[in-house]
């Protein structure tokens, strides 16, 4: 059994939806024109992520193996439903925004693939703090990305600000100037790419420099004793 | 690849006697970035300087992504198409010999996508204007972001008006009838073309370049464009005018010929390169960019290994 800690470490760096295990591509090259699209879909994904494994969780003793997988997605749908109709309620501009892409969550295989390979095989407690590490993960990459398109394509950050957290965040938003002629390319589709592509250079020369790191300690202690 | 900038030198001094001072700092700006990108990358990945510089491939692709760029390009967009084209395109592939794309291409696409107003807005050729924009005029545009507008009239291709004016409902004759055509193509242009073509005949003549490579691309075009002019004459240009267009020109004896890039067996180079003109032609009929060639390269580009995986050609007493 893997400690919280291990379980977090997972979801955040290791095993991140985005960045390691490629999953969920569809919403995090297509919305992440800006950072707050990026939080809006990240956290419906994480509340999705969270609320459907807990439930798979639960009733996983109950169900028959054979019709594991579309009971899944029956319960990930109706939490995306669930979800889908409070944002048009409550983030109506936002819902407007990420249009078909809420209802997508349902089709995003990082959260199908969590109820099976995690949700399904361990208790609820563990379960959801899996999901929320994972979500939290994947919000990650979805902001990063987004504050990177942005940034280049656009010249602001955190646009729209007032979307997500009422009227009173709209002076949040960040702008490289009125000069900036934006990178038109970052913000159209193959944009999308070229900054995942970024991240991922990123991710891998941070754990190459980790890995070279702990491998001197290793070799340093070895020397020592 | 010495040679290949050689046949350029012509057309290049022709268009700069026609655009003024700005084809000239493009060229400059461009060489010095694309040498400065590849000995950054080369230096990265731990090869010899020498042994990349001396084939002069980032020349040829400076100066390819130069003369296809409009003149008086402010110098960080050249920075950016420079980086694209070597850091991106090539290096990121494996360097020369290894990169699925045309270099020059990508740098222009990237900065045709990311800035389309600026990459369709050319200067107005000399006979068109008053004087062309100074030596002092194009640095200020260049270096310090001075106006383009302010100093110096700009206006579209020849190929974009037509496309505009087309989409306006305006028929042929009357579009060509401007200053801005001449008589087979637009007004100085056509003499660019001419000369990047007789060096490209230079290049076919030392057997550089195939001869079939930029024969099958004007044929591609040619063929397209003499159906649609054929079917209705008032709103399509007729296939001397597609052809006789720099772009057309430079993409068959320069962009298509692209040893890298492009196919390797003759069957496939001519499959190549008829695809790139009839690519390129739908794109200048009905796509959203004034000029379709280096779309049309890069798309071949993503055709070529399966070209080439069609026609390998039969090894010696292979049987059928």
């Amino acid at each position: 059994m893997a400690s919280n800690k291990d379980i977090f470490k997972t979801g955040l760096w290791d095993n991140n939806a985005g960045l390691v295990q490629l999953l969920g591509l569809c919403p995090l090259l297509a919305v992440t024109g800006t950072v707050i699209n990026g939080i809006g879909l990240g956290i419906a994904t994480l509340v999705t992520l969270v609320i459907s494994c807990g439930i798979v969780s639960a009733v996983r003793n109950i169900l028959r193996n054979e019709i594991r997988i579309p009971v899944f997605v029956l319960i990930i749908a109706s939490v995306v439903t669930v979800i889908e109709l409070i944002m048009n309620a409550w983030f109506h501009e936002l819902f407007r925004i990420l249009g078909i892409f809420i209802p997508l969550i349902v089709t995003n295989c990082a959260i199908i693939g969590r109820a099976e390979s995690f949700a399904s095989k361990n208790p609820v407690l563990p379960s959801l703090l899996d999901a929320f590490a994972m979500g939290l993960g994947f919000l990650f990459v979805l902001m990063a990305l987004g504050g990177l398109r942005e940034l280049l394509g656009s010249g602001t950050l955190l646009a729209n600000a007032e979307l997500m957290f009422g009227a009173g965040a709209a002076s949040w938003e960040l702008s490289l100037g009125d000069n900036y002629q934006g990178f038109l390319l970052a913000i159209l589709p193959p944009g999308a790419f070229f900054g995942l592509g970024l991240l991922l250079i990123i991710k891998n020369l941070i754990d190459a420099k980790l890995e070279q790191r702990t491998n001197t300690a290793d070799l340093a202690t070895a020397v020592t004793q | 690849m010495r040679q290949v900038l050689y046949a350029l030198i012509p057309g290049t001094l022709l268009m700069s006697w026609i655009f003024g001072w700005g084809v000239l700092t493009n060229l400059i700006l461009a060489t010095i970035f694309c040498l400065g990108f590849e000995i950054l990358a080369i230096k990265l990945r731990q090869r010899s300087v020498k042994i990349a510089l001396s084939d002069y491939s980032a020349v040829v692709t400076a100066w390819l992504l130069a003369i296809s760029l409009p003149p008086m390009m402010p110098w960080w967009m050249l920075l950016i198409g420079c980086c694209f084209a070597i850091i991106v395109a090539k290096h990121f592939y494996g360097g020369i010999g290894n990169n699925p794309f045309n270099p020059a291409m990508v740098g222009y696409v990237v900065l045709l996508i990311a800035y389309p107003l600026q990459m369709t807005q050319w200067l107005a050729p000399s006979h068109m204007v008053e004087a062309l924009p100074s030596l002092a005029n194009t640095l200020g545009v260049v270096f310090a972001g001075a106006d383009l507008t302010i100093d110096a009239v700009s206006m579209a291709t020849p190929l974009d008006t037509l496309k505009t004016e087309l989409g306006l409902s305006k028929t042929l004759g009357e579009i060509r009838s401007t200053a801005l055509f001449g008589t087979l193509a637009g007004a100085g242009w056509e003499w660019i073309a001419g000369l990047y073509a007789l060096g490209g005949l230079y290049l076919v003549y030392l057997k550089i370049i195939p001869w079939q490579t930029p024969v099958a691309l004007i044929a591609g075009m040619g063929v397209m464009a003499s159906v649609f002019t054929l079917a209705m004459p008032d709103h399509f240009a007729p296939p001397t005018f597609h052809i006789i267009t720099t772009g057309c020109i430079l993409g068959a004896f320069f962009i298509a010929t692209d040893p890298v890039s492009g196919c390797s067996s003759t069957k496939g180079r001519v499959i190549f390169a008829a695809g790139v003109g009839a690519i390129a032609y739908i794109i200048r009929g009905w796509g959203g960019y004034p000029d379709g060639i280096a779309f049309g390269v890069l798309l071949m580009n993503m055709a070529a290994p399966l070209i080439d995986h069609y026609t390998v050609p039969k090894a010696y007493g292979q049987s059928s």
